[in-house]
């Protein structure tokens, strides 16, 4: 029962943090008429009436947009997420996400706010590095992130001894750089060291701006500690007409490898037309932040009831 | 053939995997930042014993194995075959070097042994974890020395060799530890 007590203790803590800082706590709708047209992740949907679908949020990112293009300025929220098919020693379908938009903050700014606020959750000095993608996939593998094409990614997986990654990767350039990343330098990062990854390859951009630099580089940051990745964060894009482009391309994946067609966030792209404000935005893991704070070796020991037993 | 999903995985599952029976020694479902799912498996082949890691998509399926562990009665071997029997069903199997493998050495007549069976062949058995044997051939020890430093190498009436104390002789009974291979104690007749 003490990871209760440290679950309250430590949204306490959240709570206060982001007052003192007046930003704002929000809540948003769990249940949408839009789902997430990301190829890897699988929405729940259910019926409100009938013959319409509505779709569980996998992050409250697209709600909190909305509110920010409404001028809401800097928010926060603890959201519960859900996410299809998501079950292991790290992953309940079921999650909690702390979610926060600063309004005018560019990417170090937020990642300054993000060492206070874990040093402040861990009660305690925390040693961080901040490394590029590109730096750190190539001294732990030897792979330029930038340059190489998906053969040469499951070449050296191949001589990893797994092979298997092309059939997992399905042709994908993104998913190849992801295997890589979660098979070869996720587990080679030195444990007891809060990494801040950044500038992600192009193909990586998801929902964040691209650099004007060459290579092109995508605005985002990922958080690992002791080898778990613990947020995601992005210098969010403001741009209507190249977020719709990125969801119809996502959309066309669906399609082309048999996924359910969803419905894009026409609300969303609303807001961005209307006007997004300049902002930067960050989504942490709060149960996997319970687990490495109370030494876990799985999420079931930090969530009151695993989805087993739910 | 009964298949299994990622899904299903978790450890002690018997699978096949490139036509050799395995069972999965540890699963970890993994999604990289936005990446696609699969799963992070550690696998032991059962024939070899050799451990590797493999991915495996999510939703992939693989065959099950059929893979049994049984407790069977060592009976005889004919030179080329270890025989074992079932002791509730009387039914016997045998195996062959290979699926016997280090068990041989320290095994005789009605010992209790693990046996897997792959199809109703044994392709690995397992000696009890303590097996109690007699002293076949070692040097003769000084006279009065009772302590355990030092020891000597003994033959066993199996014809293993294992490390012994001093004071044991000739035709004295042992119990040895055959996950170690070690002397355990003397045994008093």
């Amino acid at each position: 029962m003490a990871f209760l007590q440290t679950r309250a203790e430590l949204y306490q803590t959240i709570r206060l943090f982001f007052a003192e800082k007046n930003v704002l706590e929000v809540e948003t709708p769990v249940l949408s008429a839009a789902a997430s047209c990301d190829l890897n992740l699988e929405s729940f949907s259910t019926m409100c009436v009938a013959d319409q679908l509505m779709y569980l949020q996998t992050s409250p990112e697209f709600a909190m947009k909305r509110l920010l293009a409404a001028g809401s300025g800097s928010i926060y929220q603890i959201a519960k997420s859900f996410r299809q098919s998501e079950r292991g020693r790290f992953h309940n379908p079921e999650f909690t996400l702390l979610e926060w938009y600063r309004v005018g903050f560019s990417l170090p700014d937020l990642m300054e706010e993000m060492v206070e606020l874990l040093m402040l959750c861990f009660g305690q000095n925390l040693a961080f590095r901040t490394v590029t993608y590109q730096q750190i996939v190539q001294q732990l593998t030897g792979l330029n992130p930038h340059r190489a094409t998906l053969s040469e990614l499951m070449e050296y997986a191949a001589n990893q001894g797994h092979p298997e990654a092309v059939t997992i990767c399905d042709g994908k350039l993104s998913n190849g750089l992801d295997y890589v990343f979660s098979q070869y330098v996720q587990p080679k990062l030195k444990k007891e060291i809060v990494y801040f990854v950044t500038d992600y390859p192009e193909c990586m951009a998801m929902l964040s701006k691209l650099s004007g630099t060459q290579p092109v580089t995508a605005n985002r940051f990922e958080v690992y500690f002791n080898n778990v990745e613990l947020a995601n964060g992005y210098e969010e894009l403001t741009d209507a007409v190249e977020q719709k482009k990125r969801f119809q391309d996502e959309l066309t994946e669906r399609q082309q490898v048999g996924l359910a067609n969803v419905p894009m966030d026409e609300n969303l792209l609303a807001a961005l037309a209307h006007g997004l404000p300049d902002c930067s935005g960050v989504a942490l893991g709060l149960d996997r932040l319970l687990m490495l704070m109370t030494d876990a070796k799985s999420i079931d020991d930090v969530l009151t009831f695993p989805i087993d037993r739910a | 053939m009964a298949t299994y999903s990622t899904n299903d995985f978790k450890s002690g599952l018997k699978i096949m995997l490139d036509n050799a029976p395995c069972t999965i020694v540890e699963n970890e479902f993994v999604r990289p930042g936005k990446g696609p799912a699969f799963s992070r498996v550690r696998i032991r082949n059962l024939k070899t014993g050799r451990v590797i890691d493999r991915t495996f998509k999510s939703g992939e399926t693989v065959d099950a194995a059929d893979v049994m562990e049984k407790e069977m009665s060592y009976l005889y071997n004919d030179g080329e075959f270890w025989h074992f029997m079932d002791d509730e069903t009387f039914e016997q199997v045998s195996g062959d070097a290979t699926a016997v493998g280090d068990a041989a050495k320290w095994i005789k007549d009605q010992d209790k042994c693990t046996v897997t069976l792959w199809n109703g062949e044994p392709i690995l058995v397992a000696a009890p974890n303590f097996v109690e044997l007699e002293v076949t051939d070692t040097d003769p020890g000084l006279k009065g020395d009772t302590s355990g430093g030092g020891g000597k190498p003994a033959t066993l009436e199996t014809g293993a060799v294992v490390r012994i104390p001093l004071f044991v002789q000739i035709g004295e009974m042992i119990k040895v530890d055959t996950r170690t291979g070690e002397y355990s104690a003397r045994v008093k007749s």
